[in-house]
């Protein structure tokens, strides 16, 4: 608020006066209504942690930390242990990175050192059209195409394993098509978008006269790429892959409609889940009292659990591009 | 770093065997991750327009009320309520978070300078796209629903919450490419600051605004999580924003998808293309505006 003052000089001498007087009031509502606006932002972050903690404090406090971190889920009978959600968030988010990452930073590095710029915006398009695309679309697809078309896949994988340690621990007993799996395949495609455009933004600071150098050696593109464009990066990517994973954990109609809606923890991926976000969009309207404030506490969470995830992220882009910058 | 090292001073040559090869492979895998990018596209494109087209009809948008998940294909009545809904419900958002947006960045890049509250009130906002969809639903949910009842103007500030952070990141970035020497000019010309962000700096980056709201409000309108418990959901036609339970596109597709009767999937896909059809009109609008905007700066 000290800029008010600053705006507001003392008044020159002569008849100028009364004109910056009258427009100092004008402008001083004008930068007020600016900076409430901007401080919704805050104020809004700020209502969400207290209203939501607030409605949820009953489930925080009968059942206690044990209580929270248990796998029993039992709305009949009062019981409401969290684990199995955020096993599967966490599960379903870790899917969906391992193939969007790859996917991504593909892309992005395709965009911005193999095509011509000329050629570079339509695939941006294309890119950006897969987040213009609804949840509830993807979900849709994935409950109605994706998921029949990989029941037959799973089983065939899954009788592929069978036997072998560690695979058939992890591939093995599929039950339908909606699986965490599957969530995780619709997640990667909702993150990529974001993930791509990021980490696109980050690998065109790197600097020309690196990569220019490092052509000058003799190295090869993929040489140059490795060389030049991801050591100077890296960070950033990183951020922006942190980003997309608060975007998978979040993600919630898409993952609601394909992840199969059974709360077990179980390491067998193609097996039928929850997700943190899943579980209050499919039980929150016939909730009520005690179920009520369990799901509003699993939101309080996820919340938490992507605000961090965020802060971290936002630092490592901010801290990287103001490198970027400086270099 | 192997590059420098293992060199040969002068080899102006193209590089041989395994190097040349590498450099291949990775090529290629770069335009698989593309085609990978193309393939759910291309197949969730196909399959809403194969299936949707068969459902939508005029009588689909416009017929009252939604048809019960049973009811067989084509049967009376049609989406009017979900696609009045959408309408108010997503345009009232875009009424309040996309003035409030502007006007935060406004905040942020003309008033706050580099001072700490501005960079602070910057990276909250970012770090406030990433709060889940379904956070905002209940957070309205919470301060909302529970003291005045389930309402369109509900979903409205659910989905307002939503797109206020992305209104003033693409705000800010285009009030960061308008030139200085267009301020300066106009304070030379003795206009004050509040004049000259509204007459100068905004219609400066007026094309870049308006691609960056649409782009919010083609997200928005998509967005079910932050509506479900907020507008409920009802069968016919609801157009008072401010009173009683209310229904949107994304709803109907969502309670439609998990019906295993063949109306109801046929309905769902309908559904599912007359939203992106809204999402396409307001990208390809957010299209033509920042064209319209580059092509006045040059």
């Amino acid at each position: 608020v000290s800029t008010v003052t600053q705006a507001d000089p003392a008044p020159p001498a002569g008849s100028a006066r009364p004109l910056t007087q009258h427009r100092a009031l004008g402008d001083r509502a004008f930068q007020i209504l600016a900076l409430a606006a901007g401080l919704l932002v805050l104020v809004i972050l700020v209502l969400i942690a207290i209203s939501t903690t607030q409605q949820s404090t009953s489930w925080f406090t009968t059942e206690g930390l044990s209580g929270i971190f248990s796998t029993d889920w039992d709305p009949t009978n009062n019981k409401f242990g969290a684990l199995a959600f955020i096993y599967g968030t966490a599960i379903t988010s870790v899917i969906a990175i391992i193939i969007a990452v790859p996917v991504s930073i593909g892309v992005a590095l395709l965009l911005t050192q193999v095509v011509p710029a000329k050629w570079a915006r339509p695939i941006v398009w294309i890119v950006d059209l897969l987040a213009v695309v609804p949840s509830v679309v993807w979900g849709l697809w994935g409950i109605l195409v994706l998921a029949p078309w990989l029941q037959g896949i799973y089983t065939s994988i899954a009788s592929g394993v069978s036997g072998i340690p560690v695979l058939d621990n992890l591939f093995g007993q599929p039950v339908s098509g909606s699986s965490f799996f599957t969530a995780g395949i619709i997640l990667a495609v909702m993150i990529t978008p974001i993930v791509t455009s990021l980490s696109r933004e980050v690998i065109a600071t790197v600097p020309t006269i690196d990569k220019e150098g490092a052509y000058a050696l003799g190295a090869t593109r993929w040489e140059m790429i490795r060389g030049a464009v991801w050591p100077h990066s890296q960070g950033g990517v990183v951020g922006a892959v942190l980003l997309g994973l608060g975007r998978a954990m979040g993600e919630t109609i898409a993952a609601a409609l394909v992840i199969g809606s059974s709360p077990q923890i179980t390491s067998h991926l193609f097996a039928t889940g929850y997700s943190m976000p899943a579980v209050i969009a499919n039980q929150f309207g016939e909730a009520s009292g005690e179920f009520r404030a369990a799901l509003i506490g699993i939101g309080v969470l996820l919340f938490l659990f992507t605000i961090i995830v965020n802060l971290g992220a936002r630092g490592i882009v901010e801290r990287s591009a103001r490198r970027a910058r400086g270099a | 770093m192997s590059v420098a090292t293992g060199q040969p001073a002068v080899d102006l040559r193209e590089p041989a065997g395994w190097r040349r090869t590498k450099n291949r492979i990775a090529t290629i895998l770069m335009w698989t991750a593309f085609v990978c990018t193309l393939v759910p596209l291309g197949f969730v494109m196909f399959t809403v327009i194969q299936k949707g087209a068969t459902a939508i009809n005029w009588q689909f948008l416009t017929g009252n009320p939604i048809p019960i998940n049973l009811a067989p294909p084509g049967a009376p009545g049609g989406f009017q309520a979900a696609v009045v809904g959408t309408l108010i419900i997503t345009g009232f958002a875009a009424l309040i978070a996309i003035p409030l947006g502007i006007l935060g960045a406004v905040y942020i890049n003309e008033y706050g300078g580099k001072g700490w509250l501005a960079k602070f009130i910057a990276f909250m906002s970012d770090v406030m796209t990433g709060v889940p969809s379904i956070v905002m639903g209940l957070f309205i949910f919470t301060i909302w629903v529970l003291h005045f009842g389930y309402s369109g103007l509900a979903g409205a500030f659910a989905l307002g919450c939503l797109m206020l952070p992305i209104v003033i990141r693409s705000t800010f970035e285009m009030l960061r490419l308008v030139p200085d020497s267009l301020r300066e000019g106009s304070y030379a010309l003795g206009a004050s600051k509040s004049r000259v962000t509204l007459t100068v700096v905004l219609p400066a980056a007026l094309g870049g605004i308006v691609s960056g709201a649409l782009l919010a409000v083609a997200r928005a309108a998509g967005e079910t999580a932050p509506l479900l418990f907020t507008v409920l959901t009802v069968e016919s036609t609801n157009s008072n924003l401010f009173s009683g339970a209310n229904t949107a596109l994304p709803l109907q597709i969502f309670s439609n998808a998990t019906s295993p009767y063949v109306g109801a999937e046929q309905r769902a896909w309908g559904a599912a293309l007359t939203l992106i059809a809204i999402a396409f009109i307001l990208m390809i609008g957010a299209r033509l505006a920042t064209s319209r905007f580059t092509t006045e700066t040059q």
